[in-house]
């Protein structure tokens, strides 16, 4: 796996917006960014309402995904650019999602909205229709996809990489710090896991960092490259940046997104749980 | 269903007797508030705590904790940032102006 396989530009997408078989996907979980206004003519993916299951917590199954591409205009082989907000975890949760159902060719627009605005280039409110089409997904690969179970079973013998700020890791904090803070679940972390926040993959402006600077952050942090890895963080979007980064950008095989995560482990009657920074004093 | 972890609509009031810490002001370029900049709360340490992006009124606001922080604003017209200390639960207002 190389960057230029999985990352584009912002500059390469500007110039790229009409070119044929590339279609353009903003995710978000708040949509008015896209209704605001969104780069030309790309479509819009509403994280909650077109990706999640409206009553059970679990994706969309398999048809609900072909129904929703095809609605969306996107044929099995176009290359699809995803790209949104909040650094781009949405649009990460929606690589890693459409992984998960097969996608073979999903790229991740470096930056996100951020980096596109920061260099100020165009966005536009332009409804965007497209032809629907006839798409088909496969079986989620399970491969990528970490579920509860296998989590208690990892503790001590896979990395369990928790990518939350330090004070959500500690417990000080039950969410990210944008967000109010009362939560049913206790706080703290994973025994064993690992800190590295999302943010540290992350330059200012939303984009990836180098390869190099990468493989030394999570060397730093104690990852271990011979053992199998779960990464996790609240709900499994910013889980989704960081299975990127090890994943997609590093090359490590057996990467999974826990997208359970907080939210689900820290409610789990009887698991062990770890307080404080987690380190050896 | 669970919601995700994207920001809530930036600006409003919130309750005043809340129990958590809150910190939150405007995005200001020339004293001119400054909608779509990416605001960061970084801890006491630097570290980064939280992004939101800034209202079209400019404001922002976070859920922290008591302690020492800092805001930084990135917007295409500048950069800028100023510290605040919450020394408690309640609202900490801080403005951070952008050149």
């Amino acid at each position: 796996m190389s960057r230029e396989n999985v990352l584009v530009s912002a500059a390469w997408s500007e110039e790229n917006l009409q070119a044929p078989g590339v279609v353009f996907a903003e995710v978000d979980e708040d949509t008015t960014a896209y209704d605001g206004g969104h780069i030309p003519g790309a479509v819009k993916i509403d994280w909650k309402n077109d990706l999640q299951d409206p009553v059970r917590r679990d994706f969309v199954d398999r048809e609900g995904f072909e129904k929703l591409l095809s609605a969306k205009g996107i044929s099995n082989d176009d290359t699809v650019v995803l790209y949104g907000g909040n650094n781009n975890w949405f649009a990460a949760y929606a690589y890693w999602y459409f992984k998960l159902y097969g996608h073979t060719n999903v790229k991740l627009l470096d930056g996100g909205r951020k980096k596109w605005e920061l260099d100020g280039r165009p966005l536009d409110k332009e409804e965007v229709t497209r032809d629907a089409t006839t798409y088909s997904a496969q079986e989620q690969d399970l491969s990528i996809r970490a579920f509860r179970d296998e989590v208690v079973d990892s503790i001590g013998n896979k990395n369990l990489v928790d990518v939350r700020s330090p004070d959500e890791f500690s417990g000080k904090l039950l969410a990210p710090a944008h967000l109010p803070q009362e939560q049913a679940q206790r706080g703290g972390h994973i025994p064993s896991a690992v800190n590295v926040p999302w943010s540290k993959a992350a330059n200012e402006d939303g984009t990836f960092k180098s390869d190099e600077e990468l493989r030394e952050l999570y060397a730093e942090a104690g990852f271990d490259g011979s053992r199998k890895t779960i990464a996790y963080c609240r709900i499994g979007e910013r889980s989704s940046h960081t299975w990127f980064a090890l994943r997609e950008l590093l090359g490590h095989e057996d990467v999974k997104n826990y997208d359970g995560s907080w939210t689900e482990y820290g409610s789990l009657i009887g698991v062990p749980i770890e307080l404080g920074s987690g380190k050896e004093a | 269903m669970t919601n995700g972890c994207g920001a809530p609509a930036q600006g409003g009031t919130i309750d005043a007797s809340t129990t958590e810490t809150v910190l939150e002001g405007k995005v200001l370029s020339e004293g001119t508030p400054v909608g779509g900049a990416f605001v960061r709360l970084l801890d006491s340490t630097g570290e980064f705590t939280a992004e939101v992006v800034t209202s079209p009124e400019g404001d922002f606001r976070f859920f922290a904790a008591p302690g020492s922080w800092t805001v930084r604003a990135l917007h295409r017209t500048g950069n800028g940032q100023a510290a605040v200390s919450a020394s408690g639960p309640g609202v900490h207002a801080v403005e951070i102006a952008v050149a």
